[in-house]
């Protein structure tokens, strides 16, 4: 039976095609959260308030929970399933362990797909950028801190230099 | 095993062995203080950690819960043959499905999973719909008919005092009164005798909560061998599994198995057992299918659990130099519509005030009253955070009025270590005088106080002081009982992998990584290759929960004692095999050797091998009970903890003198936190800390939009999203200089105590300090906002006194106190005109 309240529909998710039946009105987080089982992307308001939702289409970082997925065909997704090369993290994913940038985690995916459009765009990206482009993904564990030190970290390792934490990141002043 | 049983040779539970004490040197350990990464730290980073809500079955329902739109109300009739008829239903649940009443405390079981005759709350359940669809649950709940008969609805702490009918609850002290403590420590008419300057002050501090990231989900599945599990967003498994057994009656306990899933942040707001939680699981057994339910955000905001407003007045007799001679303090709290941890909130409200400074005679009193508000309940700091920016704010006030140094006056006070405060508490380690002095010499504290510089944009610069302690956890459990608070049990593999079993819950703070590094440092291991098995109630040891800032010090000490059996099994096996006498073999680097010979070893999986051939299969257990207090009066049982951690900040931030805007650039915060098990995470916390204190001091708070409608009363959370209910982002963040102070406890595993509640409460004070030391006036009201701000320099430029705050108390009659000799009075922690209690009836 064909279902005429439905739309099959083949995404590209993370340079994969994946073909999908849904219902015309979800949103992409639907989608892949429980259309495709792709959990990584988190909610926290499904309101376009909080950011954890956050994905990249065509490399730019978009709120999930905003965007009906029909509106995604066509479009390349991204999302923190696709941010490691195989076994290797991503180096931003390397620095939010190292640092304890992830401490529960939940807001984690978001911010990590928020940062990496943002290194995409500027590779050396000051405190303030880091501020500013962070600034519409909530955490209420880390207190950000921690997340702007593993952005420079990351950021400065993916630009092949060899950076230290600072001494008072992990150790205190 | 052939071995004596190991329990008989350290019965004293939860003592470490020398090797292990907590003043063992920096040097000697290799996992302890490190900066390693978290046990699940990849999972986290790759969106792979599997939240409740990223669960599902095969033929899972989903469920909504129709939620009264009333604040105080009799619920006349409710009809659900509409919502029945809707494609998709599968099932629905009222009242009378769940008629057993349930809460967290013993004495306060008064929820209700769905309401059945009244509600409490806008906000209060009273259908559950559940449904192939999302959808059609939502579309179901619509057509459900319910006819309310309203209340008079109790709005505040001053209705609550003025009201005693309507009575929100038929159980209490009286009226709308939910609890009544009145507790003097010592004499206090002596005390403000022998006082050389006398102050009274009010405050107010406003309800804020939690606002985990992730909302509450949760997943049932009643099988078909009639087992019930429960996947939940829970820092308290095993108190959920208690509230599960005894509503689902006669579900025997042991047919019900829960598990935590890592919470998505708690700050104590997944602590309580929640309807939503209670109904999917009586929906999966009345339909046979998984059901999951996800709340939304608004949901949460219904949930709440979070800080309790309170209303307070201090009388403060102190010195010339300022030392506290006296101290009567009042608290009302408005508890919101149910009773949830409220009884310990109200005792947290005057408990640790003497734990900070020494209190000659104290005299509290503390009473929590119901409204018809979402329920208050433990936030980060539960009950101690009100009272503390109170004292401090008092405190600074009291220097100002003797023209002392507010942070030598502090220093002048602070309570000794290892000694017994007026109310009985045993203090231990103590670093705050180290925490003051990292602050004051950090932020320049001695030179650039009461500069009021100017910053480039015309604001005026001002800095603050405020100092905190905070527990190790609770000394008491919340059901009154001889078992430990913490078990542990390790399995050890023939590949040398170490499985930890353990009920705790990791909510984000690393629970599950402190068991890793506890164990790996005394048995040489690498932590990050160990198996972590918690929080299910079927597989692991009870852990009462990660509340209270207990997990480090008790699960840790289990964990302790679990590592420690096994050594000394395998200790064993690997000295018969090598030849080498137990006491000269060390393990470390994954190897059990020769101290003096360190080539003669074996791997640490050999040395499993060698000891399951000895003795057979190898399993070890710990658990931990934390001493005995000393209080033994009536209320003594809140307060007790086997150690404090102590804080003290300098908050700098620079007022705009016309508007009363203000930003914080910059705070500096010392943690005494016994020993750091990990660096960078003790410091994650700490940060945390701050950031979230910052957003109590400056913003968060729980409005409540008051209209009238037709003659009707419409009483409503204001702003239940997270767009409106306003929190720090990364653009307030300031940044924080932090000082890790290690004062290790002997109570602590390698001396640790709690990190990462302590810090925020200072931050709320230092703040309302600096804005005084900037502009001269005051608000003793959290939050501190701008328009309150402003309203007190319009005042100072009246010429009237430039302050913001309440002004009085509603009167409550508190009836006699309980009267307690403090121990520099020869007192025994008993209240001698207490009446004798019934030991079994109290229980
Ligand atoms: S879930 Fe999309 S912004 Fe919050
Ligand atoms: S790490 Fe918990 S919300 Fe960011």
């Amino acid at each position: 039976m064909i279902d005429p309240g439905k739309v099959l529909a083949t995404f590209c998710i993370n340079g994969e095609e994946q073909a999908c039946a849904f219902v015309s009105h979800r949103t992409l987080l639907e989608v892949l959260r429980e259309d495709l089982q792709l959990t990584g992307t988190k909610h926290g308001c499904e309101l376009g308030e909080c950011g954890a939702c956050t994905v990249q289409i065509n490399g730019v970082p978009v709120l999930s929970c905003l965007m009906l997925a029909v509106d995604a065909i066509g479009q390349q997704i991204r999302t923190v399933e696709g941010l490691a090369d195989g076994p290797a993290l991503h180096p931003l994913q390397d620095a939010f362990a190292d640092l304890g940038a992830a401490q529960c985690g939940y807001c984690t995916p978001g911010l990590l797909m928020t940062a990496e459009a943002l290194i995409a765009r500027d590779p050396c990206p000051s405190r303030e950028a880091i501020k500013q482009g962070l600034a519409g993904n909530l955490c209420r564990c880390t207190g950000y801190l921690k997340i702007f030190e593993a952005v420079e970290l990351a950021a400065a390792r993916m630009r092949g230099e060899n950076p230290v934490p600072k001494r008072e990141t992990i150790y205190g002043s | 095993m052939v071995l004596d049983d190991p329990r008989l040779a350290d019965a004293a539970a939860g003592q470490a062995s020398a090797k292990w004490r907590h003043d063992v040197k920096k040097e000697d350990l290799r996992v302890i203080g490190t900066a390693i990464r978290k046990v699940d730290a990849r999972s986290k980073v790759s969106g792979l950690t599997r939240f409740a809500d990223d669960l599902s079955l095969p033929r899972m329902i989903y469920m909504k819960l129709l939620r009264s739109t009333q604040a105080h109300a009799r619920i006349k009739r409710v009809d659900v043959s509409k919502a029945k008829a809707v494609p998709g239903v599968k099932g629905i649940l009222t009242g009378e499905d769940l008629p057993t009443p349930f809460g967290i405390l013993p004495v306060s079981q008064d929820e209700h999973a769905l309401c059945p005759d009244k509600v409490r709350f806008v906000g209060d359940p009273v259908v559950a719909i559940a449904a192939l669809t999302e959808d059609a649950a939502w579309d179901a709940c619509r057509l459900v008919e319910v006819d309310y008969e309203p209340l008079h609805t109790i709005g505040s702490i001053k209705e609550a005092v003025e009201h005693e009918e309507p009575r929100i609850h038929d159980y209490g002290v009286r009226g709308n009164i939910h609890r009544l403590e009145n507790l003097e420590f010592g004499d206090l008419a002596a005390g403000f005798a022998a006082s050389d300057h006398i102050r009274e002050d009010t405050f107010f501090f406003e309800g804020n909560t939690h606002l985990p990231m992730e909302q509450h989900a949760s997943l049932a599945h009643f099988d078909k061998d009639g087992k019930l599990t429960i996947w939940s967003s829970t820092q308290t498994p095993h108190y959920l599994h208690k509230a599960l057994a005894r509503v689902l009656h006669p579900l025997p306990a042991h047919h019900i198995r829960v598990i935590a899933c890592p919470n998505g942040g708690g700050f104590g707001g997944k602590s309580d057992p929640f309807n939503h939680e209670i109904c999917a699981a009586k929906m999966s057994m009345l339909t046979g299918r998984p059901v999951k339910i996800s709340l939304t955000r608004e949901e949460v905001f219904f949930c709440h659990r979070g800080r309790h407003p309170v209303l307070m007045h201090a009388r403060i007799g102190v010195s010339k130099t300022g030392r506290i001679k006296a101290l009567d303090f009042h608290s009302l709290l408005d508890g919101g519509a149910y009773g949830s941890y409220g009884t310990a909130s109200t005792f947290y409200t005057g408990a640790l005030q003497t734990v900070t400074y020494a209190v000659e005679n104290y005299h509290f009193r503390g009473a929590r009253l119901f409204t018809n508000k979402a329920p208050c309940g433990p936030k980060r700091g539960h009950g101690t955070v009100q009272p503390r920016f109170a004292l401090e704010v008092q405190l600074d006030k009291i220097a100002c009025d003797l023209k002392l140094d507010p942070a030598q006056m502090r220093i002048d006070n602070l309570a000794p270590r290892d000694s017994l405060t007026a109310n009985f508490l045993q203090i231990g380690s103590m670093g705050l005088m180290q925490c003051i002095n990292k602050v004051v010499d950090g932020s320049g504290w001695k030179t650039r106080r009461g500069l009021q510089e100017r910053t480039a944009d015309g604001r005026i610069r001002g800095l603050g002081i405020a100092c905190s302690s905070y527990l190790s956890g609770a000394g008491l459990p919340i059901y009154w009982n001889g078992m430990p608070h913490s078990g542990v049990q390790l399995k050890l593999d023939r590949s040398g992998l170490v499985t930890v079993f353990c009920g705790s819950t990791d909510i984000g703070q690393g629970s599950d990584s402190v068991l890793t590094w506890i164990i790996a440092e005394v048995l040489g291991i690498d932590p990050l290759g160990m198996r972590v098995v918690t929080s299910d109630t079927d597989l692991t040891p009870v852990d009462l929960g990660s509340y209270s800032s207990r997990v480090t010090v008790m699960t840790g000490n289990a964990a302790m004692q679990a590592a420690e059996r096994a050594r000394e099994i395998l200790a064993k096996g690997a000295s018969e095999q090598l030849q080498v006498p137990v006491a000269r073999l060390t393990f470390a680097d994954a190897r059990v050797f020769d101290s003096e010979n360190p080539d003669k070893g074996m791997s640490f999986a050999d040395a499993v091998i060698a000891a399951e051939s000895r003795f057979g299969t190898i399993g070890t257990v710990g658990s931990y009970t934390p001493p005995k207090s000393a209080a033994k009066f009536r209320g003594g049982g809140v307060g007790p903890s086997p150690s404090y951690s102590y804080s003290a900040t300098v908050v700098e931030v620079e007022v705009d003198p016309e508007t009363g805007i203000y930003r914080v650039p910059k705070v500096w915060m010392a943690h005494d936190i016994g020993r750091a098990l990990n660096a960078a995470v003790a410091m994650g916390q700490i940060e945390g800390s701050v950031y979230m204190g910052l957003g109590e001091a400056m913003m968060e708070e729980m409005a409540y939009r008051d209209r009238s409608h037709k003659g009707h009363r419409i009483f409503v959370h204001k702003i239940p999203s997270l767009l409106e209910y306003k929190s720090p982002s990364t653009m307030e963040m300031p940044e924080v200089v932090t000082y890790v102070v290690e004062d290790p406890d002997k109570n602590g595993p390698f001396g640790a105590k709690e990190v990462g509640q302590g810090p925020l409460l200072p931050i709320m004070p230092a703040v309302a300090n600096a804005i005084f030391d900037a502009v001269g006036v005051r608000v003793d009201e959290v939050p501190i906002t701008p328009e309150k701000v402003f309203a007190a320099l319009v005042q100072k430029r009246a010429g009237k006194v430039g302050r913001y705050g309440p002004d009085e108390l509603p009167p409550v009659n508190f009836g006699d106190s309980l009267k307690i000799k403090t121990p520099w009075q020869g007192g025994d922690g008993t209240a001698w005109n207490e009446p004798k209690r019934d030991k079994k009836a109290a229980r």
